[in-house]
């Protein structure tokens, strides 16, 4: 009986298919129907609140929420509500509270920075992560370079100088690494006797009297491997050119090697092929904070100059 | 229309819903194409600085998505604060004005692509290419040596321009149309555009810009790394008061 109460209360659509099947006309759920409006009255708030419809060339721009944010020379600007503008305004909060320590840095000399505690420790831990952003892909992670590609930043030696202005420069201009190849200009005899004088320049036992003849062709016209190696071999940071007597190697890979015709060959190779390697320059990708950062950072790495 | 006739014919139920479903696309995407602020305006000088691809650097960029780079890789930089520390300045619409299709996206294994040009050398991007571990220990980025030994295909370059110039590239082919990318981009940027000096641009710049270290020939590997090297590269942000771009949204 309770069933047929139920039919007789609610309505159906009207429409019967395969002779009997009707549907019922339920009225909607009340929570549902105002959920309903709700959402309604949100479209509308927010037509007016943000950037919503197209008009003609243009659009509206919201009402009443503003944002407002000083760029970084200092200028206020207010801007209707958009997601630039608050990656500015959100910017501009980070700038604000990095301000005093970024300021004491920037009025800071390197030396200060370096024993100063709370300066240094803020300075490095905001370098550790631009490191790892711009440097690591090639120096790697803990500044130790590629054997062969990439200079190891934590030695102590300097291809370009260590000291504070000459690694700012570098990253701020890039550099150039070059050395000509002399596979035409020199026989394999000479390039071998040469091979044989820059590993004698580091301590290693070799042929003196085959050293002889390669320093010869090193601080002669035929080679003149001086003009940037210097005569003595200690290399010249203005040019770039390797100190060859501190038994540290940055494109040959001489202590890998097992024996010394291994030495031999690698730095063969090098005299052989030359030497083309690139850093890029950061001035326009960095700011000048950053790059004061890295420099005080990759200085402390190798116990700069 | 019956409520009736509606709900007891499928196929006539589908095309209604599929109508009314489009709308709610439509209304969103339509408008993009009528308002003026979409596409920022990037002038320096009155030129414009965003520029299509070079012959060159557009055979990398087909090689960068026939090698599906974009599985991993977005171009797109969303303005929060994280990324503009990572990776740069945030990408602008006009920055992708002439990529079809663009190369934005929301999933990034790799790491954002956006801003890469000038960040590395050529030699790295070229041993990581050949062997991303050996650069980058941690990385899970396949080997693609095959792009050092494989000599470029480009004789089909005029054609993949005019392909790009049906929809909308600029690229030009009449002294007309020569004339007006001079107006819109100087003279420099034009020459690298017209379609008639395609193969030669094509040829001169992988031979000048030595982009695989290697001059003898032209392979894959030059196209990529010269269209790696150009991404993100076409703005000078100096040039731009901080909040312009915020006025074109």
């Amino acid at each position: 009986m309770s069933e047929e109460t139920q039919k007789q209360a609610v309505q159906t659509t009207g429409h019967a298919w395969d002779g009997d099947l009707q549907e019922f006309n339920n009225p909607l759920p009340r929570w549902w129907l105002w959920g309903f409006y709700a959402t309604v009255v949100f479209a509308v708030i927010y037509w007016v609140l943000y950037p919503a419809w197209p008009v003609g060339k243009g659009y509206t721009t919201g009402a009443f929420n503003d944002i407002e944010f000083t760029t970084a020379d200092g200028r206020e600007v207010v801007s209707h509500w958009n997601t630039r503008a608050l990656f500015y305004k959100e910017m501009e909060e980070a700038r604000t509270l990095q301000k005093p320590y970024l300021d004491q840095l920037k009025a800071a000399s390197y030396r200060e920075i370096a024993v100063d505690r709370d300066k240094s420790a803020f300075a490095y831990s905001m370098a550790k992560v631009l490191f790892a952003d711009n440097c690591a892909a090639c120096h790697q992670a803990g500044g130790a370079g590629i054997i062969g590609q990439y200079p190891n930043l934590a030695d102590d030696s300097w291809l370009w100088g260590g000291t504070y202005a000459r690694i700012e420069e570098t990253i701020r201009k890039g550099r150039h690494g070059f050395m000509p190849d002399f596979a035409d200009s020199l026989t394999p005899q000479q390039i071998d006797d040469v091979a044989t004088y820059v590993l004698s320049l580091s301590g290693i036992e070799v042929d003196a009297e085959q050293a002889a003849r390669g320093k010869a062709i090193f601080t002669g016209p035929e080679g003149g491997c001086f003009a940037c190696h210097t005569r003595e071999g200690t290399g010249m940071a203005a040019l770039g050119s390797a100190n060859l007597t501190d038994s540290i190697w940055t494109i040959a890979d001489v202590n890998g090697a097992e024996d010394l015709a291994g030495k031999k060959a690698a730095v063969r190779a090098v005299i052989a092929n030359g030497v083309k390697r690139e850093m890029p320059a950061w001035e326009n990708r960095l700011n000048d904070t950053e790059i004061r950062i890295l420099t005080f950072y990759v200085h402390q790495l190798g116990g700069g100059q | 229309m019956k409520h009736e006739s509606i709900e007891t014919n499928s196929g006539l139920l589908i095309v209604l819903t599929l109508i009314v479903i489009s709308i709610g696309g439509l209304v969103e995407i339509v408008p993009l194409y009528f308002i003026d602020d979409t596409v920022e305006t990037v002038k320096v000088d009155g030129v414009d600085t965003i520029r299509p691809y070079t012959p060159l650097e557009l055979r990398g960029r087909d090689i960068y998505q026939r090698e599906g780079c974009y599985t991993c890789h977005s171009q797109m930089i969303r303005p929060f604060r994280d990324e503009a520390l990572r990776y740069g300045h945030y990408s602008l619409a006009a920055e992708s004005q002439f990529d079809h299709p663009f190369q934005w996206g929301s999933k990034r294994t790799g790491p954002d692509l956006a801003r890469v040009g000038g960040k590395y050398s050529n030699d790295w991007h070229v041993r990581h290419l050949v062997a991303p571990r050996s650069m980058v220990p941690e990385s899970i980025m396949p080997n693609y040596p095959w792009l050092l030994d494989t000599p470029l295909r480009y004789k089909d370059i005029e054609n993949r321009m005019r392909a790009l110039k049906m929809v909308g590239v600029p690229y030009s082919e009449t002294e007309a149309e020569y004339n007006a990318n001079v107006e819109r981009f100087g003279k420099e940027v034009a020459d690298m555009l017209d379609i008639n000096y395609a193969t030669e641009n094509l040829v001169k710049q992988a031979q000048t810009g030595n982009y695989d270290l290697d001059n003898t020939d032209i392979t894959e590997m030059d196209a990529l790394v010269a269209y790696l090297q150009v991404l993100g590269t076409m703005v000078d942000f100096k040039q731009f008061d901080e909040g312009y771009f915020a006025t074109f949204r």
